[in-house]
């Protein structure tokens, strides 16, 4: 398995993962599988269409408090991939899955990384997703990452997708569509961190699609130097529905914020809210931080890591 | 020892200086609780920035145990042993009450236990605020209370509390001065207290009145209470009479 510094400090900063995880797993690294480890309940098998490479993850029905680690690792410069990942997790499944991307460029090209993964989550399941992507490399190449996640959630099904991309990666296209049905919930916390000419936009979908589904998101960004981001997160409710959408923004430097929630109601019984702020640091803030002995950068970096913890 | 001298400040409006604190002269001593009142816009709250060094004096010094710290910055006069309690404390998204201890307690590895004695002495029920976050989802009482424990977490030799009472309910005020109470009977830190409240007032050694940007008067506290309460049960009391001439003049 991959046990070179540079593929242990990846596999550490996406999936906190120290050795072989425990359940099932699929270690990805440049472009080809590194590892894999099955368990009963568990299945993953590579897709054999050539046209749509990538693999399929197969969870048993009542599967309780197993996990699945999908990490990807490059550290390849010029390598540029799109893989699709399925997830069939059957009913009353209780789920933890670990996905996220590590780009480790050394060198001047620019290396890529666009998943596409797709959630079909059984009835009364529940499902952790958590997603991190991570950039390092003294390389003057790209870091680049577009991840597309797709989730269907059945009657009474729920799922918490985390993601978090906090510093190194320079361009970000992330699209996230959850279709919620019947009394089934979607908590969607987006954590984004932009530094330098990194450039990061989300768009979301979210779609009340059964009475009393409900979803909440949750984005909180910061924006640093001359970095951009624009958000776009829809809520749609197409059923008597609930939905909740805040964006909170902070901004540094010359950076640039776009923030762009909506709600849209198709059905007369629906509920969506959404709050957005985009704002510097409050000078009180820093103040108050600052009269228990901490530095005005100290200050700052405390406010930060709360922010985005 | 905390020794004003002097102490001015100035702020530019429109192009006209206004005078805000005139001249303070000020001398406590060691482990004296004192406390600072007068009419609101009287400059009380500029004064207790000053000492802390969210506000730069335009003119006169500030020693603090012999040491020169007009020209410290915040963090500087912070290490010294110099804290300040927030009138309106700021919310932090994200940021736990428990961080916000561990920051003002010097120890990021506070246990559940100490977060709990800290929140105890200001009467919040520690169980259910450990874990939360300082942001929008707390009253403006609890958060005046939070800020009021992290000020009690710091070790310090000089405590300024501006207005500690305001917006906390009577029970939990009871706590709050029986707090404060047992803080002084210690006599390890000197404590300064913007107030206007009786109970309060009734726990200092020294009462500072300030009005107008000056030290009209201080004493000790049953000198100073008998001219307060004869003033405020005239028609035209002490503090009115006050503002009335610093407007006149």
């Amino acid at each position: 398995m991959a046990q070179n510094k540079v593929d242990i400090n990846l596999l550490r900063e996406i999936a906190d993962l120290e050795g072989t995880p425990k359940g099932a797993y699929n270690i990805r690294k440049n472009g080809k599988l590194e590892a894999r480890g099955r368990t009963e309940n568990i299945e993953i098998v590579t897709k054999e269409d050539p046209e749509k490479p990538g693999i399929d993850i197969y969870i048993k029905e009542g599967t309780k408090h197993q996990s699945v680690h999908i990490p990807v690792i490059i550290t390849e410069t010029g390598l540029d991939e799109l893989v699709y990942n399925d997830f069939y997790i059957g009913a009353d499944c209780d789920v933890v899955i670990v996905a996220g991307c590590g780009i480790h460029n050394a060198g001047d090209k620019k290396s890529e990384h666009d998943g596409v993964h797709t959630f079909y989550v059984g009835e009364n399941s529940k499902v952790q997703y958590v997603e991190k992507h991570y950039g390092e490399g003294e390389g003057t190449g790209e870091r680049i990452m577009n991840p597309q996640t797709v989730v269907y959630l059945e009657k009474n099904a729920s799922i918490t997708l985390d993601t978090t991309q906090l510093r190194g990666v320079d361009s970000t296209k992330r699209y996230t569509k959850i279709v919620v049905k019947e009394g089934a919930e979607a908590i969607v916390t987006e954590k984004l961190l932009t530094h330098d000419k990194q450039k990061a936009t989300s768009e979301m979908d979210i779609i009340l699609a059964g009475p009393d589904a409900s979803s909440r998101v949750i984005s909180r960004s910061v924006a640093q130097d001359d970095s951009e981001q624009v958000f776009y997160p829809r809520m749609i409710g197409d059923d008597a529905g609930f939905g909740h959408v805040q964006c909170d923004s902070i901004l540094m430097g010359r950076a640039k914020i776009q923030s762009i929630p909506a709600i849209i109601a198709n059905h007369p019984d629906a509920q969506l809210v959404h709050e957005a702020a985009i704002g510097r640091i409050a000078g009180d803030q820093l103040l108050k931080l600052m009269t228990l002995g901490l530095t005005a950068e100290e200050a700052e970096e405390e406010i930060l890591n709360g922010f985005l913890r | 020892m905390l020794e004003l001298k002097g102490l001015s400040y100035q702020v530019e409006d429109g192009g006209a200086a206004t005078e805000i604190l005139k001249g303070i002269d000020l001398t406590v001593s060691d482990n004296k609780f004192i406390v600072i009142t007068g009419p609101n816009g009287g400059g009380k709250t500029t004064l207790a920035k000053t000492i802390m060094g969210i506000n730069q004096p335009t003119g006169g010094q500030i020693l603090w145990n012999g040491t020169d710290i007009t020209n410290l910055t915040i963090t500087e006069r912070a290490k010294l042993g110099i804290s300040y309690g927030f009138q309106q404390p700021p919310r932090f998204k994200g940021m736990r009450i428990r961080d916000m201890l561990g920051l003002a307690a010097g120890n990021r590895n506070l246990t559940r236990d100490e977060c709990c004695s800290y929140l105890n002495r200001v009467g919040l029920c520690a169980a259910d605020y450990v874990d939360r976050e300082l942001d929008a989802s707390l009253s403006g009482g609890e958060v005046k209370r939070i800020e009021i424990a992290s000020i009690l977490a710091r070790p310090s030799g000089l405590l300024i509390l501006d207005e500690p009472e305001a917006g906390i309910d009577l029970w939990s005020f009871a706590k709050l001065t029986e707090t404060f109470r047992i803080l002084h009977a210690k006599r390890e830190s000197t404590i300064i207290v913007i107030s206007h409240q009786e109970r309060i007032i009734d726990l200092a050694d020294e009462i500072v009145m300030v009005s107008g940007g000056k030290v009209v008067r201080h004493g000790p506290k049953e000198e100073l209470m008998a001219h307060i309460l004869a003033d405020t049960a005239g028609s035209c009391n002490f503090l009115q009479a006050v503002t009335c001439h610093t407007k006149e003049g």
